[in-house]
């Protein structure tokens, strides 16, 4: 591990720059400076996200530790400090969260929903908060640090459902806040109780005792302590994933947030979930893992095609994305119960693919209902003829969901497959249901960009739908580029993971010698 | 024969932040009659108060007992006390407006709120069941009248008439198990309670069931004040006809005195009351335990139902106190009782804000006649008083236990407390309550921020209910990103140490 300076690191920086833009923004005036507004939100958005650019620079590949790292005391007599640091898999979520953020404000800059229900000044700064709450979580090396960010990004994504939602958004604001917290009080009881025993609330120190033996947490089967202490964590970032079954505030949420909120929802706070399990539950709790993992994959795999399926029934496109996101979702907590090396980077890079993908549709739906005013797909129909570019990039977007080679979603789900074949826990029978998911993906997929995009140009509302504006195509653009990127060189993304989850595999095969044989 | 006690033994100057507001307010008293302007007496009032507070600062770290062992004054009295008197002052700046426009402005108000507060500094102070008693009903008269100062009000009379019959009734029990102790262990010194314990436990049987009563009778004595399930009926409508910030005072002060003295009682005097010898837990933990269980569940789920915000914020008041029992419930297991009364301390104080703070905002949206505080009047307000309403979400947050804020810090050292204690399962009906809770605090923030109305003109919104909301905002947010400032003064308390290592 890196020794902790004491100057200002890089993580700190990026950490705290959407919260100097919220300052600034608590003192600007809303009647006559609303284009202002808009875009000092969005400048720090930007500056974030080249900060964490500079992150990645300086980042060191080779390295499986934590990386730029910084830590004081915060609360010392009951061992809490601010501790913030990098690993490989961290620093790919911080770019996956500030590379989000500014497309989510930049869509918001003409949205009608905002337009309409105004107080925009709140809006953007509500887009900060949650921007400073996001990276905050994937950065925090602190359990409690790491629960305060964890539920302060409810707070902000409970008014961005509740205030510039859609006509049931008070129902799916309440439900989204309660569901997730009702997951998350029980992970502060195990967070406590692990604090209680290990004397220290820094990750790295806990995992290091359990490491050296010196913080045991019994276990002798699946009901144990450590079990339970397991669950504690696991209930909280399944909600968030959202594993089935815990998965129903997510249509809510999604059909009703605005378009950013649902871009930002997809693309960063279900990856919350599944960074968790990563950073908390495998190293915390290895064999209560291991004992666990054909449960959870199970129904990661139940998730996976039920997604799909019900994906296939909706006729609202904005619900077919939200439970295509269930499947894609299932995919990376198989990736992550695999417990090798190759289900992990799997995992890990599907949570970027997703972003990006799923992302991008919400974009897309958001396009399609500022034009149109409705997420019925029967609405629709040969879109692409009246708006040739749109429709183009459409279909590389759905494709890149759907998982077709060259595209970045294959990348992902293959290794993903693969890591779960190996997997000396899971197996051929979850590699086989799985794989069906990517059929059926194909299926769902197909089936709405079909009914949206191609056919006659029938509906007459549907004739003269405006072009893309500028800032529509200067936040599909970026979209676009990663899709190539990730799909074509994969081994960029794959380097930065590489040293971190083979010294997590390694540390956790330490322990539970059984998922050791498949090391590369 | 009796010795006339030496006066440099008595310590008089560890008793002097209690003692000095008590002699204050009688002067004050006689002073009132010849103030024509009551706003006058009002800061006269928090003169004292400010005084009183400067003193508690003096002897904080280097009090003991005094009076012979009657009063004690130690890092516990001395956090307590902060918490009482800040109590104290910011409902003197929420009375000072609200009185005159609803036209009930005496300057009897604030010498009754002046000595109530020298009550629960006593209750936080004593270190005899007697004084404890004498304290109780120093500090419970003076709230009886309160209740019912807005005359030619049904609601008001029947406030405080309630609040008076069934609070002499409890303070009968309290008395009445007193003398129980007493009759078991001779004594009522609560140190000397503790050294008499072992003894019972180890060879007398019938005065351990004579202990046993008598503890319980304590519990529901104190209980009652501090409005714990079976003990709660008076509360919500005591606090809905009381006016808003004797409401306010009540559910934060009477509060923190009740639990100064239910800590004291059970940590000092009766840490060692085991059933059977060899038990690691004492007697009265598992009834604490289901009496906290029970209040969490209760005020939780009754509240959800409320239409009003004032007996919203009782059941609420209610479910806070069932936390709170947990930490008292968590001191009952060895080597747990000063994390637990840190926890409690800490939990006092943000509630304290919090909780004034909200009132606060009650306050400034209620009318002159006392309507305006259903939970409808306040859609909408986050348009007509932005500021007003940002500050309520985040008091509604603090209360429901979101991190950064007061409410938070509190709550998690409470339920760390309790798990140290190796209470789990109560440790998981708290957080799960706490779900529940969420639900009707953030009923108030959907309210507000997103159902369309024009937005109450919160015409209480006066200048000095103003700065008292802007205090209790900036305690309520700095105790949820820096609690090391409260916790660094917690640290030290010991109220549990000094007596086992004797």
């Amino acid at each position: 591990m890196e020794p902790v300076s004491s100057s200002l690191s890089l993580t700190t920086i990026t950490l705290f720059l959407p919260m100097v833009g919220l300052t600034i923004l608590m003192f600007m005036r809303e009647d006559t400076q609303k284009e202002a507004i808009q875009w000092t939100a969005f400048g720090f958005s930007i500056a974030t996200f080249i900060a964490s650019l500079l992150m990645w620079a300086t980042f060191d590949t080779a390295n499986g530790g934590l990386q730029m790292a910084q830590r004081f005391d915060w609360l010392p007599t009951y061992g809490i400090s601010y501790y913030v640091a990098v690993d490989g898999l961290a620093m790919l979520l911080v770019l996956l969260s500030t590379f989000t953020m500014p497309l989510a404000i930049l869509i918001s800059f003409r949205a009608h929903i905002i337009e309409e229900r105004g107080r925009v000044k709140l809006y953007y700064m509500f887009m900060l908060l949650l921007e400073w709450a996001m990276i905050g979580v994937f950065v925090a090396q602190d359990l409690v640090t790491f629960y305060i960010f964890w539920e302060v990004t409810l707070v902000p994504m409970y008014f961005l459902i509740g205030i510039w939602g859609s006509e049931n958004r008070v129902y799916a604001a309440v439900k989204f806040f309660l569901y997730t917290m009702a997951g998350s009080i029980l992970m502060l009881l195990a967070i406590l109780f692990v604090g209680n025993e290990a004397g220290t609330f820094a990750l790295p120190e806990i995992v290091a005792g359990v490491q050296s033996g010196a913080i045991v947490f019994p276990f002798d089967g699946v009901f144990s302590t450590q079990s339970f202490l397991f669950l504690g964590f696991l209930i909280a970032f399944a909600i968030k994933v959202p594993l089935w079954p815990f998965h129903s505030w997510l249509p809510d949420a999604h059909v009703q947030a605005p378009t950013s909120g649902s871009v930002i929802l997809a693309a960063v706070l279900l990856k919350m979930g599944a960074y968790g399990m990563i950073r908390f539950c495998l190293p915390l709790f290895p064999q209560a893992s291991v004992d666990w993992a054909p449960i959870v994959a199970g129904l990661a795999v139940i998730g996976i095609i039920y997604g799909a399926w019900v994906s296939y029934a909706q006729t609202d496109i904005k619900k077919l994305v939200a439970y295509s996101s269930v499947s894609h979702m299932g995919f990376v907590v198989l990736g992550i119960f695999a417990l090798n090396a190759q289900g992990l980077q799997g995992a890990a890079i599907q949570m970027v693919n997703h972003g990006i993908s799923t992302g991008g549709l919400f974009l897309l739906v958001g396009m399609l209902y500022e034009r149109r005013h409705t997420k019925a797909m029967s609405a629709y129909g040969g879109i692409w003829k009246a708006m040739p570019l749109f429709g183009g990039i459409s279909l590389v977007i759905t494709l890149s969901s759907m998982g077709l080679p060259g595209l970045n979603g294959f990348v992902g789900e293959f290794t993903i497959l693969l890591g779960s074949m190996g997997s000396q826990v899971l197996g051929f029978f979850f590699t086989m249901f799985a794989t069906l998911g990517v059929i059926l993906a194909a299926v769902y997929m197909l089936y709405m960009f079909q009914k949206v995009y191609m056919g006659e140009l029938d509906k007459p509302e549907n004739m003269n739908l405006p072009k893309l504006h500028w800032h529509e195509i200067a936040v599909l653009i970026p979209i676009l580029i990663m899709i190539f990127w990730i799909g074509l060189q994969p081994g960029v993304f794959f380097s930065l993971l590489d040293s971190s989850t083979s010294k997590l595999i390694a540390d956790m095969g330490q322990i539970v010698p059984q998922i050791v044989a498949q090391l590369p | 024969m009796i010795q006339a006690p030496n006066i440099a033994d008595l310590n008089l100057e560890y008793t002097l932040p209690a003692a000095f507001l008590a002699i204050y307010t009688c002067f004050l008293l006689m002073a009132d009659l010849f103030i024509q302007r009551k706003t006058v007496t009002a800061w006269l009032a928090l003169g004292g108060l400010g005084v009183s507070f400067v003193f508690n600062l003096f002897v904080f770290n280097q009090g003991g007992e005094a009076l012979e062992g009657l009063f004690i004054a130690d890092q516990f009295t001395g956090f307590l006390n902060i918490i009482i008197l800040v109590t104290a002052i910011l409902t003197v700046f929420l009375s000072i407006d609200y009185l005159k426009r609803t036209q009930i402005e005496r300057g009897e108000f604030y010498i009754l709120l002046l000595f109530s507060t020298a009550g629960m500094m006593f209750m936080a102070s004593a270190n005899d069941l007697i004084v404890v008693f004498a304290a109780l009903e120093l500090l419970s008269i003076p709230l009886y009248i309160m209740a019912a100062f807005r005359p030619n009000d049904v609601k008001s009379e029947e406030s405080g008439m309630k609040y008076f019959v069934l609070g002499a009734f409890a303070s009968a029990f309290f008395l009445y198990g007193a003398a129980l102790v007493y009759g078991a262990t001779g004594t009522t010194r609560l140190p000397e309670i503790f050294q008499a314990v072992e003894g019972i436990v180890t060879n007398d049987s019938s005065s351990v069931f004579l202990l046993l009563v008598g503890t319980a009778l304590l519990i529901v004595g104190l209980g009652f004040k501090v409005a714990v399930v079976p003990f709660h009926m008076w509360t919500p409508d005591v606090y809905e006809g009381s006016p808003t910030p004797v409401t306010a005072f009540m559910s934060v002060g009477a509060k923190a005195g009740g639990f100064a003295a239910l800590l004291r009682v059970m940590v000092v005097a009766l840490p060692t009351f085991f059933l059977n010898q060899g038990d690691t837990t004492t007697a009265w933990q598992t009834v604490v335990w289901i009496i906290a269980a029970l209040t969490m569940i209760v005020g939780n789920f009754v509240a959800i139902s409320q239409t009003n915000i004032k007996r919203m914020l009782a059941y609420s008041s209610i479910a806070h106190a069932g936390y709170i029992l947990m930490a008292v419930a968590a001191a009952g297991t060895a080597g747990v009782a000063n994390a637990a009364a840190q926890g409690a301390l800490i939990y006092l104080l943000a509630y304290a804000f919090t909780n004034l703070g909200a009132f606060g905002v009650v306050l400034a949206l209620e009318k002159n006649d006392g309507t305006g505080t259903n939970l409808d009047d306040f859609v909408g307000l986050s348009k007509s008083k932005p500021l007003l309403a940002a500050m309520m979400a985040i008091f509604m947050f603090s209360l429901a236990g979101i991190p950064l804020t007061g409410g938070f810090t509190g709550k998690w050292l409470i339920f760390q407390a309790t798990l140290d204690a190796g209470l789990v399962p109560l440790a998981i009906i708290g957080v799960l309550t706490s779900v529940v809770s969420a639900f009707y605090y953030v009923r108030i923030i959907v309210n507000m921020y997103l159902r369309d109305g024009d937005g109450s003109p919160a015409d209480g919104a006066t200048p000095y209910v103003t700065y008292a909301i802007y205090a209790a905002f900036a305690g309520t947010v700095i105790l949820g990103i820096f609690p090391v400032l409260a916790t660094n003064l917690t640290d030290t308390v010991t109220i549990a140490a000094s007596v086992i290592a004797r």
